[in-house]
């Protein structure tokens, strides 16, 4: 009767791991299904390169390139406020904040985790917009710059709290011979704590990366959406997410139009996976 | 010459009371070790000759630490560790090249001359009786050294900086009996230049290099004399106890 129990209970588990796996790989399978079928029409260089995504426009012209540079320049002035505010932070609450300060920074920087991208996409709307629009002087305040802003508060947690975790386990031992040698708390930190830490903090920073390139709420609600080609930061913008999210509602199933939403799934689907195993390959190093 | 002076000293750590009214007069160029079983405060009185004690936060002390007549809360903490230098039980080199490691310090302190610097490395090495067998890959990882190697790179790093005190927290602990030789041969030549606190749990490490040798017990300084004397006549019978191995 035990042995059966035990039996059963393996038998249970076994499918629940199986079952994670099935479904990812069913996921997979059903977008390259339907994205690659757009490739029927056009050609991968120019479904990448096209400078024009016109979908509904006859015949559709399907260049992603606008796209691409749009998830490219929010992702990279997202990261540059993220990254530095982040690491900042996370150097602050490690190592110099009292332990009473830390403790409400802690649950302050959870806190922000928490907050749901589209109340966050909300916020900026409504406060962020005209502030940039003011600041800059430009007909609208839907910009980059202003997803980028957003995007920084939504990456921020993640690179704070894994830096911080990389940061808090470098051994006390490096910390107490570099003080011994006479160095000061700033030369400390700078010269040991973040070398020692630097791969954990190369993988916080591609994780919350990671988060960047896959936010689409926020970043639909403050962009602008228009896909054209930006050549300022101060431009609007459309995202690869926030194209699929406000096309597929309206686009025809099994119109090439549909496809391409799909093939642009799995083209952020190669971004990501890219960024995750390189976050990966920094956390392994660390071990 | 009296070069540290230690008077009345209690400190704690939270409510723990670990040093108990401890009184040395540390001789300059003198070797005095610190023996005692663990917890008996030995390291705790080493660290507080550079104030290292202090990183913890819920450090206190009463009493007083002078380097040469000047109180140490007194001496700008970077400079003070600069004079009184410290070498730790496990050899902790920075993941740099060997002879980076030696120089980081020097460069810390303000020196950017390369010439200067070089000279500086070189003889830090030589004063650590490691020179012979590095000079030819300094610029390899100094992670590829032995473990003796490594912890007499770390005297070098530590001399450097040149200090006037060097405090040595149990150096041997992780080392081979022929390792652990070549660190004490360097001990004993450095003594010639410098002042050298040895807290060792090995005492017959105490007894082959220490000038003085002072017994710790609970934190508290039980005797402090010449090393031969205590080891062949002790005064206090926990002491004679301790020596001959009926604990620790």
């Amino acid at each position: 009767m035990r042995k059966l129990k035990e039996f059963i209970i393996e038998k249970l588990i076994l499918v629940c791991g199986l079952a994670s796996i099935f479904f990812v790989v069913l996921i997979f399978l059903f977008l390259l299904k339907e994205g690659l079928s757009v490739f029927k029409s056009i050609s991968l260089p120019d479904f990448l390169f096209g400078k024009n995504w016109y979908p509904i426009s006859d015949p559709p012209q399907l260049g992603i390139l606008p796209l691409i540079l749009g998830s490219l320049l929010v992702t990279v002035g997202a990261a540059a406020i993220s990254i530095p505010l982040g690491v900042g932070a996370a150097i602050y609450i490690a190592e110099i904040a009292p332990a009473k300060s830390k403790e409400v920074l802690k649950a302050g920087i959870e806190l922000l985790a928490a907050i749901p991208s589209v109340v966050l996409g909300f916020i900026g709307m409504v406060t962020l917009v005209p502030w940039v629009k003011n600041i800059f002087h430009l007909p609208t305040g839907l910009t980059a710059l202003s997803g980028s802003i957003m995007l920084a508060f939504m990456a921020t947690p993640t690179i704070v709290s894994i830096a911080e975790d990389a940061l808090y386990s470098v051994p006390k031992t490096y910390k107490e011979g570099a003080f011994a040698l006479g160095a000061t708390h700033w030369q400390t930190i700078y010269r040991v704590l973040l070398p020692a830490a630097s791969s954990g903090i190369l993988a916080a920073v591609m994780l919350g990366i990671g988060r960047v390139i896959g936010e689409t709420m926020a970043v639909m609600m403050i962009t602008g959406n228009s896909a054209i080609i930006p050549n300022s930061i101060l431009q609007p913008v459309r995202t690869l997410t926030a194209t699929i999210a406000a096309e597929m509602g309206e686009a025809v199933v099994g119109s090439e139009h549909y496809f391409a939403l799909f093939a642009i799934g799995i083209v952020l689907f190669v971004i990501s996976f890219a960024v995750n195993v390189t976050a990966d390959l920094f956390l392994h190093k660390r071990k | 010459m009296v070069k540290v002076e230690v008077k009345n000293l209690n400190t704690w750590f939270g409510l723990l009371h670990v040093l108990k009214g401890v009184t040395i007069d540390i001789q300059a160029n003198e070797i005095l070790s610190a023996i005692g079983p663990s917890n008996s405060g030995k390291t705790t009185f080493l660290r507080m000759l550079n104030r290292l004690n202090e990183l913890e936060t819920n450090f206190k002390m009463e009493g007083l630490v002078n380097l040469e007549g000047k109180d140490v809360r007194a001496i700008d903490v970077e400079l003070l560790r600069k004079k009184v230098g410290m070498v730790f039980a496990l050899p902790l080199p920075l993941p740099l090249s060997i002879f980076e490691n030696v120089a980081y310090g020097v460069r810390m302190h303000g020196m950017h001359n390369k010439g200067k610097i070089i000279e500086r490395v070189e003889e830090a090495l030589k004063k650590a009786y490691i020179w012979e067998e590095v000079k030819d890959r300094l610029e390899e990882s100094a992670f590829k050294l032995s473990g003796g190697q490594q912890q007499r790179l770390c005297i070098a790093r530590t001399l450097a900086v040149e200090p006037e005190v060097i405090l040595f927290d149990e150096p041997c602990s992780g080392l081979d009996p022929i390792s652990t030789a070549k660190v004490e041969e360097a001990m004993l030549k450095l003594k010639e230049n410098y002042t050298i606190v040895l807290v060792t749990n090995n005492v017959k490490q105490a007894a082959r290099v220490g000038d003085r040798t002072a017994f710790f017990l609970s934190g508290e300084l039980v005797e402090l004399d010449k090393t031969e004397k205590m080891f062949t006549a002790p005064a206090d019978q926990r002491t004679d106890d301790y020596i001959r191995g009926k604990f620790g």
